[in-house]
């Protein structure tokens, strides 16, 4: 079986990860309840990655780390905690449900008022409009930092520049560039940072979480057990406890951790160079075959992503194709976005996707061109 | 009965800090551990970092010049 389906979560992790779970459901109590060692020693790890997630991401503060269990989690936190009644907010068309669905509740609940960087044919965002859509009210700017349909990434550098110059938030999701991609905070001028563990992390699904600037406020959206100041009716409000409610997943969190080694361990611009070597030689491969129509700018930077179709065939039955007869796992349909589909012209086929990691191979990017050109024969 | 002696507790505002500083002490060999918050300070729970009443000083400047903070220090009979 040949995996090309990393965009969605990563098959594959690094054993390292795998023991450390292991280990960590053998031995770990739940952090933050108890001084006994076996709390102590979940309390330790959590942490221990805590820092770690804070040094990947350049975010100054490891105690403004908040773990959740997904991107998505992280998300509704910080788009349910940070506006007021009769803000304004610009997204883009390159969102996927994650930010698009908490966006459009607050605005169909009478919270926000809500508007979009539109994207082009391409799937490119038009940078001008960030700024244009700017109003008196507007308060934050809440965009990806790449598709997970097209691949394309946005300069996420350039629109934090744009936010901070007109003294608005910047909330970053970063689900398909976390581990993928380099990220700082800092020079990023991003305010918060949502990140999955699962895909380019190589993390055991159920770990994410959201890294936040000091000084930047968020209200809780859960509240629940802290292991600290029990008899108070409120949830404490220093962070990360603020956002902590209930039990950490601290066995996912152990193997956050060691995949955080892990990808320190290769080095985040060698990870990306892989991958990007592997999309760029699948793109080469298939581009030319004729019957093949590629989405998204491959003339600016992007993740390992390459979406197609071939000529006007429904794009589940090429995906199934591929699975049955040549055991390549693909996404096809509407992956969650589905203004970049209305930008691209593909909400009825659909597109079928095809996402690399660090552990695919070339022989497997060649097998998968041979597959799609047969079927395009 | 067991025999109550003066100890030192330094209480923090979350578990968090209270890592940060067991491994701030860690690595600089400073003295003490943590233990649960004495009912003594708090009904509530979490942790707390006990050490020697003759330790306050050292602890109080390090922890000071480290920026990690903590609640209060206390030297009760526990």
């Amino acid at each position: 079986m040949i995996y090309l389906d990393n965009a969605a979560t990563t098959l594959r992790k690094p054993q390292c990860v795998i023991d450390a779970v292991v280990q960590a459901m053998n031995s770990m109590g739940n952090a933050g309840r108890g001084a006994h060692s076996n709390s102590l020693s979940a309390s330790r790890v959590v942490y221990d990655t805590r820092c770690k997630v804070a040094k990947l991401f350049g975010c100054k503060r490891p105690d403004h780390v908040v773990f959740t269990c997904n991107s998505t989690e992280a998300l509704n936190i910080a788009l349910n905690g940070i506006f007021e009644p009769g803000d304004h907010v610009i997204t883009t068309d390159l969102e996927h449900n994650s930010v698009l669905r908490p966006l459009y509740r607050l605005e169909k609940e009478g919270v926000i008022a809500l508007d979009f960087v539109p994207a082009d044919k391409q799937g490119r965002p038009n940078y001008a409009s960030f700024e244009g859509l700017i109003r008196e009210n507007t308060r934050a700017i809440v965009c990806t930092h790449a598709s997970n349909l097209t691949g394309n990434m946005i300069d996420i550098a350039r629109v934090g520049k744009i936010a901070h110059n007109h003294g608005l938030l910047f909330v970053v999701d970063a689900s398909q560039t976390a581990g993928a991609v380099p990220i700082d905070m800092e020079a990023m001028d991003i305010d918060i940072l949502c990140f999955t563990g699962h895909k380019g992390l190589m993390a055991p699904q159920g770990t994410g979480g959201l890294c936040i600037r000091e000084g930047v406020e968020i209200r809780p959206f859960k509240v629940g057990g802290s292991g600290v100041h029990s008899y108070d009716r409120e949830q404490p409000s220093p962070y990360p406890t603020r956002l902590e409610a209930g039990t950490l997943n601290s066995h996912g969190i152990a193997g956050l951790s060691a995949s955080l080694d892990y990808v320190n361990q290769i080095g985040v611009e060698a990870i990306r160079s892989h991958e990007n070597a592997l999309m760029r030689r699948f793109y080469d491969g298939v581009s030319k075959i004729n019957g093949i129509t590629v989405y998204g700018d491959f003339d600016s930077e992007r993740t390992a992503v390459v979406t197609l179709n071939i000529w006007d065939e429904d794009s589940s039955m090429i995906s199934d194709v591929l699975f049955e007869d040549y055991e390549i796992s693909t996404r096809p349909g509407a992956h969650c976005a589905p203004r970049m589909h209305e930008a691209l012209g593909t909400t009825e086929q659909g597109a079928v996707r095809f996402s690399f990691s660090w552990f695919n191979t070339e022989e497997e990017v060649d097998a998968a061109i041979r597959a799609v050109a047969e079927l395009a024969e | 009965m067991r025999v109550k002696k003066p100890t030192l507790i330094i209480t923090f505002a979350t578990t968090t800090q209270a890592m940060a500083v067991e491994k701030f002490c860690g690595d600089n060999q400073l003295p003490g551990r943590i233990i649960p918050v004495p009912r003594e300070i708090t009904a509530g729970c979490g942790l707390s970092w006990k050490a020697a009443p003759e330790d306050k000083e050292q602890l109080a400047t390090a922890l000071e010049g480290s920026g990690l903070g903590y609640e209060e220090m206390y030297i009760i009979e526990i």
